[in-house]
């Protein structure tokens, strides 16, 4: 681990500032992910700015029936938070879903959405990763990558990288349409969650689309008026990361599909948003038949990698059983 | 003296037990040496095969806090003697991947391991070989396998009854290289007093480490004590010396302060050892009513390079069933990998997957019910050996396992039972595992008044010797609990053997209850009360039970779960379990359930989840820590039913005890496989039964 500073502001504009005169400075949050890339060398600030405190650990209420997740709320908090148990039970879900209690009540919301990959090659500084070491490779992209993404990859170049989002979270964030907001140098600004997280793209070291000193201060959660749900895919019961999981929300009027959401973790660079299956089921029967021709539809584009082809499958299954339990059908 | 009721077999909680929950045990980098402690962290190899160009170690060594950089050009030399890994920088050439190329000895940990980064090395690297292959031309016959049993057996016409025989089963079964894990890392701290070493160290027997200080430093026993009173488990990667003790003590040497080295997680997947792969080819022949002809069992497995570790991977099918024609086989190939190393039942935890797999098979090729299909099978005499068995309740196990379980009635077909989106099945496995006696040495002592002093150098490594062990002592003595005083761990006791081979207790039990006689009957001659100033008896046990060779000798067991596997994921879930065990005496019953337990939880860990996954191109264990390197955690653990038979067995030991740390595993990971096949009607042979296997 490399020597660092620890600082801390008295409010969240100070620590935008202190942090962006801080070039290899890092925000701490739960410092559950962080603390962790740190011994390993993977991450080396010089400078550590503590804003676990400095947002608000608050959730309430917006004016249109919306709700404001402070950046600071534990996640053990916002799971057990009523109003997110009654009206966003997928966001609930995937909170649980996660890690694991001890971690719940010390990681952030705000540090949630952004840890990092658990790829073995990004997290082993003696391998090549083009994520953590820029032209480096990927290390994974012929090596062991059973549980690497099957969407959105880059197989070239200085760019290639084959990882995956960790986050259960921030898959019930996507398919909500949260909305991210940021204080920066430059003042205050508003994303959608679907443009926070990018794919890798020609350069895979940018997990996010904020810039160097800007601080999730809060994620909005616009009304809700469907079920959710989360269902998550792992091969041990618990503590593990997702092989593929499923965010959804599904209205069912007349048998036809009145409106649906649907993201998917595990399986790509980023939650991945499933537009095409949306697009596909909106006005169509609520039928296993249309449940599978969306995932079809979805799953069209996917590129397996040598070893994780099993994910196309497993994700089309996941997709059609957790849209057919929204849906009240058997089978 | 009173006579008092026997505490052998009571559930007596741990006598550790407060001081371990209180966090005032001291483990091994707990321990006051009496002086500041200096922090030792190490370079490792990024290749596994090649040879050390240019190491520069001037960066660290001008690291602020830094006391000294260990190199291959400044370490101390050790003795030529050492084997394997153990001469650590003692040479350029690198091994495999892991290997310690460089030490750093600073004032804090921090610095040390900062500084690591420091250290500039430079390699010719080799084309990593690492993969197993069955068809390998480079497989060899090793001279031995593990524990000194033969690398092969053959009876009769193994393929001449194979091709006569009525049904016949040919599947090959595959296990992946599995890492111990224990909870506490690997941890030596090194003090020199002059030319003497004192080692606080997590080891499963301070004995054996002693010996390989000695050995590489040129010291006599009197110069090297090792103090080892509380260890965090092991599963047999701290059952021999690994670098980190010839380091700990060289860098202490160098620097003149006492030096306290910890391996990471990570590290630990190099430098303490892991259970080989393995693959193995399994025929079975059988008449229609499915008594069995023949048996062969073919293994292959890996070694490092520098070290033989041979696995004795088939020697469990040289006693389970009977048949006339039989054939097991191990052969090896060398690889550029960490030498391997026993884990929980090395050997038959690997073979019974595939032996036991192979039964499953049969039975439902020949319609018969496993269970019976093992019970037709049930030899009168060791099949191989051809002398009887000490005591064998097998059959028992698996009669009352069954009924426990709730067998009777069983759907012999596989893959029609649903409930919601899950696919239920059952399994059933044996196990077993070699009851053996080592030698072992003791001293007690009474005081004057009354008061008894039990030394022995034992190992707990979390398996309840401190509590066990004190109750065959209060037993033997014919005293209370209260009145006994035992003290383990330090190589300053009389010898005992390491904690291993389900040895410990039967060895140094034995040890406790031969000595006490001796006391008794001095203190009977003295007239029942002790002198004033107090008694000391040394005793102990010679070696292996002197009807080793009359009898054969082992403990059985049998597995019962349930398996569900979800029809949409193949996600695997196994909600209820019975394990039936024979195993002579059972010293404490709490105890022994957990020791039971956790070996079970250990097979379903196997089956489910475990596999270091190696990079071929690159050479190194890739999910090197426990975010990647899957156990079984609480939410996977069902209800699981533990009980055990009276067996009485006069022959293994003055205790009839068999011990029990390894049998709880054997067959558990092939009970699990049974299971997933009769839930789904696909037949994994290739462990751990992950989710993409479903998908195949």
């Amino acid at each position: 681990m490399k020597e660092f500073r620890y600082e801390r502001s008295p409010d969240p504009a100070a620590a935008v500032a202190l942090l962006a005169r801080e070039p290899g400075g890092a925000f701490l949050g739960g410092g559950t992910n962080l603390v962790d890339l740190m011994k390993l060398g993977v991450a080396t600030p010089d400078v550590l700015v503590d804003v676990r405190e400095l947002t608000s650990a608050e959730v309430s209420d917006l004016p249109d029936g919306g709700l404001r997740i402070g950046a600071g709320v534990p996640n053990a908090d916002l799971a057990a938070d009523r109003r997110v148990r009654e009206r966003y039970p997928v966001l609930a879900q995937a909170l649980l879903a996660g890690a694991s209690g001890q971690l719940r009540n010390r990681a952030t919301t705000g540090g949630n959405l952004l840890q990092r990959t658990r790829c073995g090659y990004f997290t082993d500084v003696t391998r090549p990763c083009n994520k953590r070491s820029p032209g480096s490779g990927c290390g994974a992209l012929h090596g062991v990558h059973r549980n690497h993404a099957i969407l959105g990859q880059t197989f070239e170049g200085p760019g290639a990288c084959v990882a995956t989002h960790p986050s259960d979270m921030a898959v019930a964030l996507v398919a909500l349409d949260a909305v991210v907001r940021v204080l920066g140098p430059d003042g205050e600004r508003s994303l959608p969650i679907g443009e926070l997280h990018r794919l890798p793209g020609n350069d895979p070291s940018r997990d996010t689309t904020l810039r160097h000193g800007e601080l999730i201060t809060a994620v909005d959660l616009p009304p809700l008026d469907l079920p959710s749900r989360y269902r998550k895919v792992r091969e041990r019961a618990s503590y593990a990361f997702a092989l593929v999981s499923v965010a959804a929300a599904l209205r069912v009027e007349d048998g036809v599909v009145a409106d649906v959401r649907l993201a998917l973790g595990g399986v790509a660079h980023t939650p991945w948003r499933a537009r095409a299956a949306e697009e596909t089921l909106l006005g169509r029967p609520a039928t296993e038949e249309a449940f599978a021709a969306a995932a079809g539809a979805e799953l069209a584009a996917a590129t397996p990698l040598r070893d994780n082809g099993f994910k196309v499958p497993l994700a089309r299954n996941v997709v059609v059983r957790t849209l057919l339990d929204l849906s009240g059908g058997t089978r | 003296m009173t006579t008092i009721d026997r505490v052998l077999g009571a559930g007596i909680e741990r006598i550790d037990g407060p001081a371990k929950v209180r966090g005032s045990a001291p483990y091994a980098f707990e321990q006051d040496p009496g002086e500041p402690i200096t922090h030792l962290a190490l370079v490792q190899s990024t290749i596994n095969r090649g040879r050390i160009t240019r190491l520069d170690p001037s960066a660290a060594e001008a690291t602020p806090g830094v006391l000294a950089v260990l190199t291959p050009a400044n370490a101390p030399r050790l003795s030529g003697e050492l084997t394997a890994d153990l001469p650590v920088l003692q040479s350029l050439d690198v091994h495999y991947q892991g290997q310690v190329v460089a030490a750093v000895v600073a004032e804090t940990s921090e610095i040390a391991r900062a500084a690591v980064g420091g250290v500039r090395v430079e390699y010719a690297a080799e084309e990593p070989d690492v993969t197993l292959r069955a068809d390998r031309p480079d497989l060899y016959a090793p001279a031995q396998v593990m524990a000194g049993f033969a690398t092969d057996s053959v009876i009769g016409d193994v393929d001449g009854a194979l091709s006569t025989a009525a049904v016949t089963v040919d599947a090959t079964y595959e296990t992946p290289a599995q890492h111990n894990n224990p909870i506490e890392m690997h941890t030596s701290m090194a003090r020199w007093d002059g030319d003497s070493l004192t080692l606080w160290d997590a080891n499963q027997g301070p004995h054996t480490i002693q010996r390989d200080l000695m050995t590489a430093f040129g010291l006599t026993a009197g110069q090297v004590r090792v103090i080892s009173p509380y260890v965090g488990g092991g599963f047999g990667s701290k059952a021999f010396a690994h670098p980190h003790q010839i380091l700990a003590a060289m860098a202490a040497r160098v620097v003149g302060r006492t030096v306290v080295l910890e391996l990471t997680r990570q590290q630990m997947f190099s430098l303490v050892g892991h259970r080989t792969p393995t693959i193995q080819r399994v025929r079975l022949g059988a008449d229609s009513e499915g008594r069995l002809t023949a048996i062969s069992h073919e293994v292959v497995e890996h070694t490092a390079r520098i070290a033989e570790f041979a696995e004795q991977t088939a020697t469990a099918t040289r006693v389970m069933y009977a048949a006339p024609h039989r054939r097991t086989t191990h052969r090896l190939a060398r690889l550029d990998v960490p030498p391997p190393t026993i884990m929980r039942a090395p050997g038959e935890t690997p073979g019974m997957f595939a032996l036991e797999s192979a039964m499953d098979e049969l039975a439902h090729t020949l319609g018969i019910d496993p269970v019976e299909l093992r019970i037709r099978n049930e030899p009168p005499r060791d099949p191989e050996r051809d002398v009887p068995w000490s005591s064998r309740s097998l059959v028992e196990c698996l009669r009352t396992g069954a009924e426990r379980f709730g067998w009777a009635g069983r759907d012999l077909r596989p893959g029609v039972r649903t409930d919601g989106r899950w696919l239920v099945g059952t399994g059933v496995a044996a196990a077993t595992y070699p009851s053996r006696r080592r030698k072992a040495d003791c001293r007690i002592s009474v005081d004057g008044r009354g008061r008894y002093l039990v030394e022995i150098d034992g190992s707990d490594i979390g398996t309840g010797t401190w509590t066990a062990l004190t109750q065959i002592a209060a037993d033997a003595l014919h005293v209370g609990l209260g009145e006994v005083e035992l003290r383990i761990g330090d190589s300053r006791l009389p010898f005992a053997g390491g904690a291993g081979g389900s040895t410990g207790l039967a060895s140094w039990g034995s040890a406790v209850v031969l000595t006490a006689r001796q006391l008794r009957a001095r203190l009977e001659s003295l007239g029942g009360q002790p002198p004033p100033d107090g008694l000391t008896v040394d005793g102990g046990v010679p070696g292996p039970s002197p009807h080793a060779e009359q009898y054969s000798m082992h403990s059985f067991g049998a597995h019962f779960v349930e398996v569900r596997v979800d029809a949409d994921t193949g996600e695997v879930r196994v909600p209820r379990a019975t394990s039936v065990y024979a195993a002579g005496t059972i010293a404490n019953a709490t105890t022994a359930r957990s020791q039971f337990l956790g070996g079970f939880c250990m097979g379903l860990s196997m089956a489910l989840h475990e596999e270091s996954l190696q990079d071929e191109h690159f050479g190194h264990f890739v999910n090197h820590d426990l975010a990647g390197y899957h156990i079984a955690t609480n939410a996977d653990v069902g209800e699981i039913d533990i009980s055990w038979l009276d067996e009485e067995d006069p022959w293994v030991n003055e205790l009839g005890l068999k011990g029990i740390g390894e049998i709880g595993i054997v067959g558990a990971a092939a009970a699990v496989a049974n299971g997933y096949w009769h839930a789904t009607g696909r037949r994994i042979r290739d462990l751990p039964l992950t989710p993409d296997k479903f998908f195949r």
